[in-house]
């Protein structure tokens, strides 16, 4: 299974890395929602340093579903999901394996929407691990559910306008997570505040990594 | 491209030997309809006229709200317990490959679809209820965003269904779905518990499952949750049948305009005597 996952990453990153899609196309646009973002709450600082939090992770939703309608759109063509399925690699480590690709694009994004967030909005880290901390629970449990909406909606006509429908919601918990956690690692915040928070995010991927190591493979017939 | 495949294998289009389309399953539906609406009477009289108002505000309007108590539980109960549990556990069953049959998918939409209107009925009914006691209809809590989010995702499992595919195929999607929003229920279920919210703990459900109720307003509680549950158990047979019928009519469609045009045919070569 491992080295299953080890090889379907690879795979993916190797396309990012050659097509360089996610780098030039998702995190641009992430700086871009940042920055209308800002607009939309007007030259004041205060709104913005006050809602860094939040619109830090509404970005990194957004950009989510971008990186996972990629990581979906890859194999669409050339019955390269069939290929796949024929390969004999372990439905789990399929599964794993995408989310890991996922997972490192984000945390690649997730660094650029950071320095955005402090450029932009006047943020002040207070306790960096926290910001570490809910960053790479975060990007665990938007990688795994992405990855399974992907997989569920990979086979529809109507998947661009589904998936972020369908995942949007599932993700929310990461989104009020998240965001209670920056808001006690900013300046301001109380930094004992974020425990129930990390608490329910740990829970949270186990929860969606463990339903996806275990119905990948039968996902995979349903698309 | 199914309705071609399974119009062909039931030539004779005969509706009464479908699930629940007998007389006596239908006289059943029925019965639990009418026990269902008197049950809801009841409640309305017992909860309106016979129940005293809150003992520390007496008969005023805030004293009179307690009265929500008499509905906004039972509609939460059916919707987040029964009709999403039972969709959830439905999909389960329809995923075990012993127990696959298209009976669990389709009680499990049926399930969703009803949830979905207790679902925004205890939105409502806890928005009335948030009105007046916190001085808002709505309050970014623990349990009131975790209630809206189970409404959303499960408004998605209904997008999700009504997207044509081979029956197979949508059932197992939409099975994997309800799978995965239904983890929320049980999180939505502590969470009054796990986080501090303006939400009250749970009544009758709480962890020492000792009801914080007594006397007539127990009573009158009681007999909500029991006319709600079987107002839900109507409602999910009633659109159980609906959708054994819509399936049948997708497959046997064709069939049935056909065999009504060649019996105009007939009949006009008759004299016309339909």
């Amino acid at each position: 299974m491992w080295r299953d996952t080890v090889l379907v990453a690879g795979k993916d990153l190797r396309i990012e890395a050659r097509s360089r899609v996610a780098l030039s196309q998702v995190a641009p646009f992430g700086v871009v929602a940042l920055a209308m973002f800002a607009f939309a709450l007007g030259p004041d600082r205060a709104p913005m340093a006050h809602g860094a939090p939040g619109l830090f992770w509404v970005a990194v939703l957004f950009c989510t579903v971008l990186a996972v309608q990629r990581s979906v759109s890859v194999e669409a063509v050339d019955g390269a999901r069939d290929g796949l399925r024929l390969s004999g690699l372990d439905p789990a480590g399929l599964f794993l394996g995408k989310a890991a690709a996922v997972a490192a694009q984000l945390v690649v994004l997730e660094l650029v929407l950071t320095v955005g967030v402090i450029l932009l909005y006047g943020a002040r880290i207070e306790t960096p691990w926290l910001i570490l901390a809910s960053s790479v629970l975060g990007t665990i449990g938007l990688a795994a559910t992405g990855t399974l909406y992907g997989a569920l909606s990979a086979g529809l006509r109507v998947k661009e306008t589904l998936l972020p429908f369908l995942f949007l919601p599932i993700a929310a918990p990461v989104l009020l997570a998240g965001t209670r956690i920056w808001q006690a690692a900013l300046s301001g915040g109380i930094p004992a505040d974020a425990g129930p928070w990390l608490r329910l995010l740990v829970v949270f991927d186990a929860v969606y990594l463990a339903l996806g190591v275990v119905v990948y493979g039968p996902i995979q017939e349903s698309a | 491209m199914t309705t071609l495949t399974t119009r062909t294998s039931s030539p004779t289009p005969d509706v009464s030997t479908l699930p629940l389309q007998s007389s006596r399953a239908r006289w059943t539906v029925r019965i639990i309809g009418i026990s269902a609406a008197v049950g809801v009477a009841l409640t309305v009289w017992l909860g309106l006229w016979v129940t005293p108002p809150d003992v520390s505000q007496g008969n005023t309007v805030p004293g009179n709200l307690v009265r929500l108590v008499y509905i906004h539980p039972g509609v939460a109960w059916v919707a987040l317990y029964l009709a999403f549990g039972l969709a959830a556990v439905a999909s389960l069953l329809y995923l075990w490959p012993r127990t696959r049959s298209m009976f669990w998918d389709r009680l499990a939409a049926a399930a969703v679809e009803v949830g979905v209107v207790f679902n925004v009925c205890t939105l409502i009914s806890g928005s009335i209820w948030g009105r007046p006691t916190w001085g808002v209809y709505w309050a970014w809590d623990a349990r009131l965003t975790l209630t809206a989010i189970l409404l959303v995702l499960f408004l998605g499992y209904m997008a999700l269904r009504r997207i044509p595919a081979e029956p197979e195929k949508r059932a197992k999607r939409s099975a994997f779905v309800c799978l995965f929003a239904a983890v929320d229920i049980p999180v939505d279920h502590f969470s009054v518990l796990w986080w501090k919210t303006l939400h009250q703990g749970a009544t009758v459900l709480n962890p020492d499952l000792s009801p914080t109720i007594h006397g007539s307003m127990a009573w009158t509680l009681l007999i909500s949750f029991v006319a709600l549950t079987l107002v839900f158990v109507w409602m999910l047979l009633v659109r159980y049948r609906i959708g054994v019928l819509g399936d049948w009519l997708d497959g046997n469609e064709l069939d049935v305009a056909l065999r009504e045009r060649q019996s105009e045919g007939v009949a006009a070569d008759t004299g016309g005597a339909r």
